[in-house]
């Protein structure tokens, strides 16, 4: 075991075999200089880290249920601060909400809402796999057009989801908070960055992070990076920061690879490569260009 | 149940997850530049980088796994740039 890796998050946990979201933890709570607070909304992450009597978390952690994570979190913060006026704490501590892509875009956006609202000061970290994994692939409102989930099943007549993802980020950025930004667990050094800059940042911030999932994408347990730097070279998943309003991307791509290349590897789009659904794909392709196209004007 | 129902982290009443797997990660010693790209993207945090007198690099480091929780995904062997973590049947 590497210590210095494990100083937050031990192994131990039943995390699938080849799942992305151990290294954004441990990127993102690394860049912690004081003591970290976590609170976790129901998921995948919170479900395999704390198997009883075990817990993989070395930091204080509450999980309290779906939708309140960023509520719970708010107590405590507010507590913190109660007590730091009374003078019965005086040390620096962070507060960091891990969430899912359904506790957060779906179940979790009402509290999440409200915390960024009230200005706590507290880091939320979502961690994108989009759907439900944890109970086995339902769409969530993350989950990207075209995609073959359990509740969006393909057959004759459809082709898997057929309405788009939800801007999350512009629904994040319109409660004017001074720092959220899009990462991807494929470009460590980029998280790291954001991460730190969130964490200096004084009121709430927010971190949206591109996490692949082997499981119910249905792909080899061993390609978890290459699949997520594809999502970024296709421009599917841009990495650009907003702070104080202002959008700025952090990574351009020269001549971006076709969609297909991000698709082709997945079992979950499996069926987009056929003659019947060819024009699926060609959507897919414009709904990506549209975002990126957005993306380059709101940072002009 | 521990007193006010918390649960202090012990890893000796860890899983040992290492059983997950029926491959596991070997490198090989002369390839190994002990640049520790592997090592953020482990999700298990099983490799370090340690010392090795038959390292070929100038760090005299190369990748050394922890066999107790490697589930064997082969992250590792994916993204080395020298090709020289390869997974083994166990």
């Amino acid at each position: 075991m590497n210590e210095e890796l494990a100083k937050n998050f031990a192994p131990g946990h039943s995390a699938c075999a080849g799942c992305a979201f151990p290294a954004i933890i441990r990127a993102v709570l690394g860049e912690s200089q004081d003591p970290v607070v976590v609170a976790n909304a129901t998921g995948c992450m919170e479900v395999t880290s704390t198997l009883y009597p075990y817990t993989a978390w070395k930091t204080p952690y509450i999980h309290n249920a779906f939708e309140n994570a960023s509520a719970t979190m708010s107590g405590v913060e507010r507590a913190y601060k109660i007590f730091q006026k009374k003078g019965k704490i005086d040390k620096k501590i962070k507060f960091v909400v891990f969430g899912g892509d359904g506790g957060t875009y779906d179940i979790g956006l009402q509290s999440l809402s409200g915390a960024l609202e009230r200005g706590h000061n507290f880091l939320y970290v979502l961690y994108d796999n989009e759907a439900y994994m944890n109970t086995g692939n339902q769409r969530s409102s993350a989950t990207p057009y075209g995609a073959n989930t359990e509740t969006t099943p393909v057959g004759k007549k459809s082709f898997g989801k057929d309405q788009k993802r939800k801007d999350l980020m512009a629904i994040v950025a319109a409660h004017h908070v001074k720092y959220a930004a899009q990462a991807n667990v494929a470009y460590l050094a980029d998280l790291k960055r954001k991460a730190k800059k969130a964490l200096e940042t004084e009121g709430p911030t927010f971190l949206n992070v591109f996490s692949p999932c082997t499981n119910n994408w249905k792909f080899p347990t061993s390609q978890y990076v290459r699949l997520a730097r594809t999502a970024t070279e296709t421009n599917y998943w841009p990495l650009f920061e907003i702070e104080d309003g202002n959008y700025k991307i952090n990574m351009t791509i020269e001549n971006p690879k076709p969609i297909e290349e991000f698709l082709k590897g997945q079992g979950r789009f499996k069926h987009l490569f056929s003659e019947k659904n060819k024009h699926v794909i060609e959507e897919m392709q414009k709904i990506t260009n549209e975002n990126w196209e957005r993306l380059v004007r709101l940072s002009k | 149940m521990e007193k006010g129902a918390i649960i202090k982290h012990d890893l000796k009443k860890a899983p040992k997850t290492g059983d997950w797997g029926y491959v596991y990660p070997r490198v090989n010693k002369t390839r190994c530049s002990g640049c520790a790209t592997c090592v953020p993207f482990c999700p298990e945090a099983a490799i370090s980088m340690k010392k090795d007198l038959e390292a070929a690099n100038k760090k005299g480091e190369i990748s050394s796994f922890d066999y107790d929780f490697c589930k064997g995904c082969g992250v590792c062997a994916d993204v080395c740039p020298m090709k020289a973590i390869t997974m083994q049947k166990k």
